[in-house]
């Protein structure tokens, strides 16, 4: 299930600049779309191909696309999320570090597709090198008649303008993120409208991830038919996965979709098993936000079949035996992991990042954290186990953007799945303590242990 | 138009109303009580609304041409009606329970302190709690805590008691010049500031008093002059260049103790007034009496005068719940904004 589309030539040397990334077929999508294919062609090729957003939400992109109001005489917008904030997801850094033009390249595409004249990366704040990297490639773009007036003499115009983030996570969300570019906080917006009708500055915007713009030059140069081709059912193509946690070879892979968790895990080509020859206790599979899996639920669905990496394998059988693909971020846990300090964790991020504009949000993230913090200390009671469920059910479908799920779900899965570690440090409080190893997030365990 | 059912009653009504707006109109027209509580919203300004969540409904039929329930409860005050849609709110016990989260979170930041906040008696927090809430909380955590701190010489801002609502941002934002406050932090740490050493000083800046559901921001002119129960209100006007000049005066005996707009049944400001007509007109000579406001009966302010007759029937009805019966104080019972049909 190995098969490389986007990540081709990321070993090659200096693939980050526009004259080795020609030697490599740079480009050819978009003279293929400028010269021989008009905007509408290009939508329906992404539509054939069944790409669905490599954000997290996995939405069909070519649907996203159909659905961009085109009112006469006012522009459009196509804006890159590279707010890449997940913890456990790094991908997105990765394929823009190594190999910027190919984003370009998609932004150019997909813009021309849409019709839109000034398109935008917005690239979360922390990654400030790659903004470096990015401009400089825009500015070889600009050079070489790829960016500006009239695009390999197309007749196409675009202008491309990357957009430093204020490091914060909710401007992941597209239309925190909307507001963050119009240079206002980055609240979410109560939806309807959508972007597609009224986006940045009230006009019509589409918003997708890196890796969907990436992937569409490969749809462009081969065909939607063939990208379709790629992967199982309505999973198709390739992913970019951020592996990392208890495995022998973390870092960024490609996959085919439909890849057994299983093959993931413990091949050669991918992690390479669980470090110091340990054994798998759980996987959060698409970034921190999605339930995480207990081994034999991550392994093979609740009938027993392999689970695939997929949208369809992964959620399948709900919250209850399931999870989600999201944004790729796979983070693996060996045996001696605690998942209460890892919830605690989380808990803490989501609390941080809560923008505080609704109130089950603001304030719940919080309690939650707190009740963990509880079990942290060792001073928790069984009680606290239900209380921090119906807690988490308060927050979840009740906020204004999906912050609230990303931090109810981890804890109700965690509490789903591993009920008996909760009441186990009810138990006996000093055995949190005895917990050394753990899932490192940045250098939060300093303040916990 | 648009034929949405709620709670079992049907109307029609134009395309783009709000749910809200629609259940609104069905407690107008029928004397029914299912419109959704609002803390955020407001209809006279501009996008407020949503951020507060107490007004979530249950969207079981989205519309005739796609009968597919909603996933989740939507906002009543920002979704609009479909035809053929049929909503569920005091009806659906999985949204009442849903809403009394949301009440139990907004209380977790702000105090029940009634007895020492200038807002008790049309508190609209004090009602959602009563009528939407659970009795005790199972937050056991410090909550946070704020110093009071004057904004402007006639305004004072107590974060204590803010749940943030966005009301007042919109109302600087949208009525006024100059914008110098608004949200800063985020979070649970998110707090109502302005800026750096800078007053809330506009000609309209007082409509902020008036468009905050709780008692973060209290009028320095008023505060603690009096329980609201112990005023009169009463309707009257003047010729102001700046505003309508139609105000609701809060008199005790003939001192004129407290000027504000005055509001519609949902506690919602009719016309926003000036400074002027607000803070400097405390005489009576100022104003032409248009008579006592109509407050409903149902309503704290009404029990120390108005017609004895309905002052009895809300004393029944507190002998009542005395006795152990629970008893439904009806429609925004607890109110004071509201006008008596």
């Amino acid at each position: 299930m190995s098969k490389k589309i986007l990540l081709t030539y990321d070993h090659i040397p200096g693939i980050n600049t526009l004259e080795v990334y020609r030697q490599h077929n740079g480009y050819k999508s978009l003279e293929k779309a400028l010269k021989t294919m008009k905007p509408d062609d290009v939508v329906e090729e992404v539509k054939k191909s069944g790409l669905r957003g490599r954000g997290g939400a996995g939405f069909p992109t070519g649907m996203k696309w159909s659905f961009l109001a085109k009112p006469e005489g006012v522009p459009r917008h196509l804006v890159c999320n590279a707010d890449e904030s997940e913890p456990g997801t790094f991908k997105d850094r990765y394929l823009m570090e190594r190999i910027p033009h190919l984003l370009l390249e998609g932004m150019i595409v997909s813009s021309y597709a849409l019709g839109a004249s000034t398109s935008y990366i917005y690239v979360r704040g922390e990654y400030y090198y790659i903004i470096k990297i990015l401009q400089n490639a825009i500015k070889e773009a600009y050079a070489a008649g790829l960016l500006g007036k009239n695009i390999l003499g197309s007749g196409y115009d675009l202008d491309l303008y990357v957009q430093p983030g204020g490091g914060a996570y909710i401007c992941g969300e597209e239309t925190a993120l909307l507001e963050s570019l119009e240079g206002k906080r980055g609240n979410p917006r109560l939806k309807p409208p959508f972007p597609a009708v009224a986006g940045l500055w009230g006009r019509p915007t589409v918003v997708n991830n890196v890796e969907t713009i990436a992937a569409v030059v490969p749809i462009v140069n081969d065909g939607g038919e063939a990208y379709a081709k790629i992967g199982i059912g309505k999973s198709t193509g390739t992913k970019l996965i951020s592996a990392s946690g208890h495995i022998n070879k973390p870092g960024v892979y490609e996959i085919e979709l439909g890849l057994p968790v299983e093959e993931f895990i413990y091949s050669d080509a991918y992690c390479g098993g669980i470090r110091n020859g340990k054994k798998l206790k759980a996987v959060v599979a698409g970034g921190s936000s999605v339930p995480i899996l207990p081994t034999e639920l991550i392994l093979k669905t609740a009938k027993g079949e392999p689970r695939l990496m997929t949208y369809e394998s992964l959620s399948d059988g709900g919250f209850a035996t399931g999870t989600m693909l999201g944004s790729g971020g796979f983070i693996a846990m060996d045996e001696d992991t605690s998942i209460v300090k890892n919830l605690f964790t989380f808990a803490r991020f989501y609390h941080h990042e809560s923008c505080g504009q609704c109130s089950p949000c603001r304030e719940g993230t919080g309690w939650m954290e707190k009740i963990l913090q509880k079990f942290i200390d060792g001073k928790a009671t069984m009680k606290d186990i239900d209380l921090l469920w119906d807690v988490q059910s308060k927050i979840e479908g009740k906020t204004i953007c999906p912050l609230g799920e990303a931090a109810a779900w981890p804890v109700a899965a965690a509490i789903r799945h591993f009920r008996h570690e909760f009441e186990e440090y009810v138990r006996n409080p000093q055995s949190i303590h005895d917990v050394k190893h753990y899932y490192r997030l940045n250098n939060i365990q300093q303040v916990i242990s | 138009m648009a034929k949405v059912t709620i709670d079992d009653t049907t109307i029609e009504v134009p395309d783009g109303t709000s749910i809200l707006a629609a259940a609104r109109r069905i407690d107008e027209q029928h004397g029914t009580n299912i419109a959704p509580p609002t803390m955020c919203y407001y209809s006279k300004l501009k996008t407020s609304g949503g951020y507060c969540r107490t007004c979530i409904v249950t969207v079981e039929k989205g519309s005739e041409k796609d009968p597919r329930p909603m996933p989740k409860p939507v906002p009543s005050c920002r979704t609009n009606v479909m035809d053929g849609m049929v909503v569920r709110n005091t009806t659906s016990p999985e949204l009442l329970e849903a809403r009394a989260g949301v009440v139990e979170f907004l209380l977790i930041n702000h105090p029940l302190d009634c007895p020492v906040c200038d807002q008790a008696g049309e508190c609209h927090l004090q009602d959602l709690s009563y009528e939407n809430g659970k009795e005790g909380t199972r937050y056991e955590f410090q909550r946070r805590e704020f110093d009071p701190i004057d904004i402007g010489n006639k305004i004072k801002l107590h974060m204590n008691r803010c749940i943030l609502c966005y009301r007042c941002v919109k109302t600087c934002e949208q009525i006024t010049d100059g914008r110098v406050h608004g949200v800063i932090n985020r979070g649970d740490h998110a707090e109502i500031s302005t800026y750096i050493e800078k007053a809330i000083e506009n000609d309209f800046s007082g409509n902020v008093i008036d468009v905050c559901p709780v008692g973060a921001l209290t009028d320095r002119t008023f505060r603690f002059k009096s329980r609201v129960w112990f005023t009169n209100p009463v309707d009257a006007h003047r010729d102001c260049p700046k505003c309508s000049g139609k105000v609701r005066l809060w008199m005790k005996g003939e001192d004129v103790l407290r000027v504000t707009a005055r509001k519609d049944r949902w506690g919602e400001v009719e016309e926003f007034i000036c400074n002027d007509c607000r803070f400097d007109k405390k005489q009576v000579k100022d104003w032409t009496i248009e008579g006592p406001s109509k407050v409903s009966h149902h309503s704290v302010i009404s029990q120390n005068h108005y017609e004895l007759k309905k002052l009895q029937i809300g004393v029944y009805k507190h002998m009542q719940k005395l006795e152990g019966k629970k008893v439904d104080l009806g429609e925004g019972a607890l109110n004071p904004n509201n006008i008596e049909k």
